[in-house]
């Protein structure tokens, strides 16, 4: 293949998974953001998302109904999970981060159990192959780089122009202040946590005819959104989006030309010295 | 081997009843009910049945329950207990019943060797027996070593027959990957094409293949065209087949994981109508049905195959035993769900080397675990040549070179035709074999 | 705080590890496996105790520490035929190395980025065992059994490969870290850590440097686990990159919690129980990973001190 090709496969690639990593990576950061906490159970709701796609795949109502399903029901567990648990530890950061871990183990071994280990296809909803010159390309891929691009202005607009976003957007610069001024902060949270685990579950949704459902699948898109949450800043949308695609599009240059394993030590090491860098710590004004 | 005629009666004598009335079903009409137990010395048989108390010879068995091998676990599972079931049947090993005393590794090495002195030590077992994946082999040998005791895996890796492990591990019941890689390279240059481009795991699994292919393929006047590596956790695959070189004739996969369902309909995406030959390993597929959405594009392209998962490919009386007493379907998958397809080109190995336990056991007279009578289990076993194919080696026979504690058998290619997979090839045991390159008889017991 | 005499505290420390010496001689075979597993486990709960109970910091890279230990001993066993003794130095060397780096780009942060950052590099350490696979053989690993020779003192030759003497090994590794954490708890940086971990501010007003009383414990804590790593190696013959892998960063931190954070026993006694319940609950269901998960959801919502500072809280307040 010529080198045009490469770099046009190269952009293409990238552009796919920047769109998707940044759906998935888009619940993190506002759990981040807003409630200040590490939610390392985040891949977990993604891989939720997938395998309960499938389960609607193999109804009669098909895979479609699921992109509304599956991030309900998610959501409505990671609601339970907040009031339950995150709630009780009063969102202590260090708390809540091995709270996030029992959870992962939980919700994983949970669905090893019930689903079993299997990786499960689900047939797109819509496929049509794109012939290139130089290669032939998944029609799918655009419709969900479409759709999560969608779905990342759809949660702008919430952010931005309804009440919910203006009490999330409050409770994000001061919590106290917040409260004062009559925000239920308690509410916003478990909104905000079922929220970010309702977009995973979608990103999960979304790609599981890609990539098939498996219930180990969690951790790997878990690291990639932190290196996307922590190069892009917490809770910044437009951060989020945009350090996504630079992890998509020079993932898939690295990897087209050099080994992907050594763009994966790369990316951890830069984003790790980034973290160090950055002053401040991760929750601005927490560290002192 | 000889088959010893009055052990034969001896043996037959001494299947049950529902095993008698089920076994002469598939098999007496074949003429091959003498492959019952045919093996057994007249000697052990009796002195087996003059033991008054049939105290049980336990097994332990090491089984991926969770973790990344549980698709393999779960069958693997159900092959040894449906051969423990059948050899109970048929009289036990030496008269004594079998005990499968199973436990999780989670296909962890750590784990794995703890479960080794778990099986060893608090549960006291004879024999360690059924580990596949090749960490948890390598992590759980050395434990097996130190407290002597013998450890029979089915993992097709490298690891036993390359003289890393020690005396008392083997591999009697599965071919290892380069006896599997050396068989078929010599079809597949032949009838594929010389340029080949490799897509292989980023792990040992993967390497084996790696490096095997790669010496194979130059001999027989081919070349190794380009080496793709993957990534375990990789889940997009577009960008590694713009890898593949122009001029390649055939791309040999092997990519093991969860991901292969992707990796099959990107591949379809990336080449379309303009593809190679293509020719992969069945080990990424099993456990998942041919005709799943996403796998369209292998209609018409090549997989290797331990043991053709559709009935039919190799149609013996023994074959069609072995499925039936498993409960795989004619499809490969399971009698019970039939969405629920088996690991047919691995899990024989599960019965095959219970059968080769109960026939060392036997030959060798051993009763209890002393070191005198592993001592003379062990010797036995690397004394044996041929195993016989039979109920007890449905795959086909195998021949075994001691000193490397390792199986050779026949392999087959199939092609995928109307989403199924149709032998064209059976290679000979001959193809296989390769200079053994440890010797295990030399290490002190 | 009342402070009873030091005497009790090493006393009732000195008691504990008779109480190993002798429990060899009572336990049936099984469980002299067990026990020696678990000393060589507590080794690593040990180190990562020292950071978290005593600095306060929480670390998720742990395993990066645990598996240079593990992998200098191993590889320089494998590839130079290096002897036990020296394998065991330059083991714990690499993985004090390793942590006075890890230490120096990393406590920088503050506590929750030092969490996230720990992880990140320790990721990337794993991914880098995968990588030079030529080299560490990767996920598959290797063994190293062949290449150990026996340990030679006093004349009589000790080899790896007799339950008494990877016993007795491990009682002397654990029993040493056992002490060397005592002493450190109870020694003035020990106290000035205790500060820092409570109160950071204060203690650099009171004219100490946090960042270097970090650093030492966060070197001490990484040496005690890659002690604890390369000790795993020589008993147990394998070394492979899963032990790189977060699980077993995740694994020393339940173990701590488990026995009680900032005690010294805690570790020991986390490690213990969690080891014999995952081993009896694998005999039971398939799922011990979910035990492990319900296990550090109950502890820190309900019982964040632990077992043993449940006990000091209630019944004995002088334990360190």
């Amino acid at each position: 293949m010529s080198f045009e090709g490469h770099l046009f496969l190269a952009l293409l690639e990238g552009t796919v998974t920047g769109f998707v990593l940044a759906l998935t990576a888009l619940g993190l950061s506002l759990v981040f953001g807003v409630m200040r906490i590490v939610n390392v159970a985040h891949g977990e709701f993604f891989m939720l998302g997938a395998v309960i796609a499938w389960y609607f795949s193999t109804l009669p109502g098909g895979f479609l109904p699921a992109l509304v399903a599956a991030p309900l029901l998610v959501g409505a567990a990671a609601f339970l999970a907040d009031r339950l648990v995150l709630r009780r530890l009063e969102y202590k950061p260090e708390s809540t981060i091995v709270a996030t871990i029992g959870l992962l183990y939980i919700i994983q071994q949970l669905v090893l159990t019930v689903y079993g280990p299997y990786a499960r296809p689900v047939a797109a909803p819509v496929y049509f192959r794109l012939d290139f010159p130089w290669f032939g390309y998944s029609g799918y891929k655009l419709v969900v780089a479409g759709v999560s691009a969608a779905l990342l202005g759809a949660t702008w607009l919430v952010m931005s122009r309804t009440t919910l976003g203006l009490y999330m957007r409050a409770t994000q610069q001061d919590r106290e202040m917040a409260q004062a001024f009559g925000v239920s902060v308690d509410r916003v949270y478990a909104l905000v946590f079922a929220l970010g685990a309702g977009l995973a579950a979608m990103a999960g949704a979304l790609v599981v005819p890609i990539q098939q459902a498996h219930y180990l699948m969690g951790l790997d898109a878990l690291l990639m959104s932190f290196i996307v949450v922590i190069l892009g800043g917490l809770g910044s949308l437009g951060g989020t989006v945009a350090a996504a695609f630079l992890i998509g599009v020079s993932d898939g240059l690295v990897s087209v030309f050099f080994s992907p394993t050594l763009a994966k030590i790369v990316a951890t090491l830069l984003v790790a010295l980034v973290l160090v860098l950055r002053t401040g710590g991760l929750f601005g004004e927490e560290g002192t | 081997m000889e088959h010893v005629s009055e052990g034969t009666r001896v043996a037959s004598e001494k299947i049950s009843r529902r095993a008698a009335i089920k076994a002469a079903g598939a098999l007496v009409g074949a003429g091959i009910v003498g492959g019952v137990g045919g093996f057994s010395p007249a000697a052990s048989v009796s002195r087996a049945a003059a033991q008054p108390a049939r105290t049980p010879i336990k097994i332990g068995f090491q089984v991926h329950r969770t973790g990344i091998g549980a698709v393999y676990g779960r069958w693997y599972e159900r092959t040894a207990t449906a051969a423990a079931t059948l050899i109970n049947e048929m009289g036990g090993i030496a008269g004594r019943p079998i005990q499968l005393v199973p436990e999780d590794d989670g296909t962890d090495p750590r784990r794995g060797a703890e479960v080794v002195e778990k099986l060893a030590v608090h549960h006291k077992v004879d024999f360690i027996y059924g580990t596949l994946f090749s960490h948890v082999v390598i992590a759980s040998a050395p434990r097996a070593g130190e407290l002597k005791i013998p450890y029979f895996v089915v993992s097709e890796g490298y690891h036993v027959a390359s003289g890393k492990l020690n005396r008392y591990v083997f591999q009697p019941g599965i071919t290892d990957v380069r006896a599997q890689v050396t068989g078929i390279s010599g079809w597949l240059v032949k009838n594929l094409g010389k340029k080949i481009t490799m897509i292989f795991p980023d792990y040992a699994f993967g390497y084996d293949h790696r490096d095997f292919l790669g010496r194979a393929v130059p001999a027989l006047g081919g070349t190794i065209q380009a080496r793709l590596a993957i990534p375990p956790t990789e889940t997009s695959f577009s960008k590694y087949f713009a890898r593949v070189p122009a001029d390649t004739e055939v791309l040999y996969h092997v990519m093991v994981g969860p991901g292969v369902l992707t990796f099959v309909k990107e591949m379809g995406e990336h080449f379309g109508a303009r593809r190679p030959q293509i020719f992969g390993f069945i080990d990424s597929l099993e456990g998942v049905d041919l005709a799943s959405p996403g796998l369209e594009y292998l209609e018409g392209t090549h997989f290797w195959e331990a043991f053709p998962r559709y009935a039919g490919g190799y149609p013996t009386p023994h074959e069609r035993f072995y499925r039936d007493r498993v409960g795989v379907n004619d499809a490969g998958a399971s009698v019970r769900d039939p969405k629920d397809v088996s690991t047919y080109s691995h899990m024989f190995g599960c019965w095959e080397t219970l059968f080769v336990i109960k026939q060392a056991v036997e030959q060798s007279g051993y009763r209890d675990p002393t070191p005198k009578d592993y001592r003379a289990l062990i010797e036995t076993l690397e004394e044996v040549q041929w195993f016989n194919e039979g109920i007890q080696h449905p795959q086909g026979p195998k021949k075994f070179v001691g000193q490397i504690h390792q199986s050779f058998g026949q392999q087959f290619i199939s092609k995928v035709e109307n989403r199924r997979l149709k032998v064209v090839h059976r290679t000979k045991i001959e193809d296989s074999l390769y200079p053994p390159e440890a010797d295990y008889r030399k290490q002190p017991l | 705080m009342r402070r009873p005499g030091a005497r009790a505290v090493w006393a009732l420390h000195l008691a504990v590890i008779l109480l190993l010496l002798g429990l060899q001689v009572v336990v049936p075979p099984f469980h002299q496996i067990m026990l020696a597993r678990i000393m060589v486990l507590a080794v690593y709960a040990i180190g990562y105790n020292v950071l978290l109970g005593y600095a306060g910091l929480m670390s998720l890279g742990h395993a990066m520490l645990f598996a240079s230990g593990m992998y200098a001993t191993g590889l320089t066993i494998l590839y130079f035929g290096v002897g036990a003794g020296a394998a065991f130095g330059l083991g714990v060397l690499a993985s004090a190395v390793m942590a006075t780096a890890l230490g120096l780009v990393t406590l920088r942060a503050s506590r929750v980025s030092f969490l996230i950052v720990t992880m990140m590099f320790s990721q990337a350490f794993y991914l880098a065992t995968l990588y030079f696979n030529e080299i560490t053989m990767g996920d598959q690993g290797f063994i190293i059994s062949g290449q150990l020779a026996p340990l030679r003192a006093g004349g009589r030759e000790f080899a790896f490969s007799d339950p008494a003497v990877k016993y007795n090994l491990a009682l002397v590794v654990f029993a040493l870290c056992l002490m060397l954490s005592v002493w450190l708890t109870r020694s003035p940086i020990g106290r000035v850590l205790v500060g820092v971990r409570e109160n950071e501010e204060r203690t650099r007003l009171l004219g100490y440097n946090p960042l270097s009383y970090k650093l030492l414990a966060l070197i001490a804590s990484g040496t005690i686990a890659g002690a604890s790593g390369s000790l795993y190696t020589l008993m147990f013959s394998y070394v492979g990159s899963s032990f790189a892998s977060i699980l077993y960063s995740i694994y020393p931190l339940l173990w701590t919690l488990l026995g009680g954070t900032g005690t010294t026993l805690g570790p020991l006694l986390g490690t213990a129980l969690m080891t014999y319940v995952v081993d009896i609950a694998s005999g039971l269901t398939s799922s011990y990973l979910l035990l492990v998960g319900a296990t550090l959801l109950i502890l820190i919502m309900w019982f964040p001190a632990g077992v043993m500072g449940g006990i000091r809280t209630r019944w004995a307040r002088w334990l360190p």
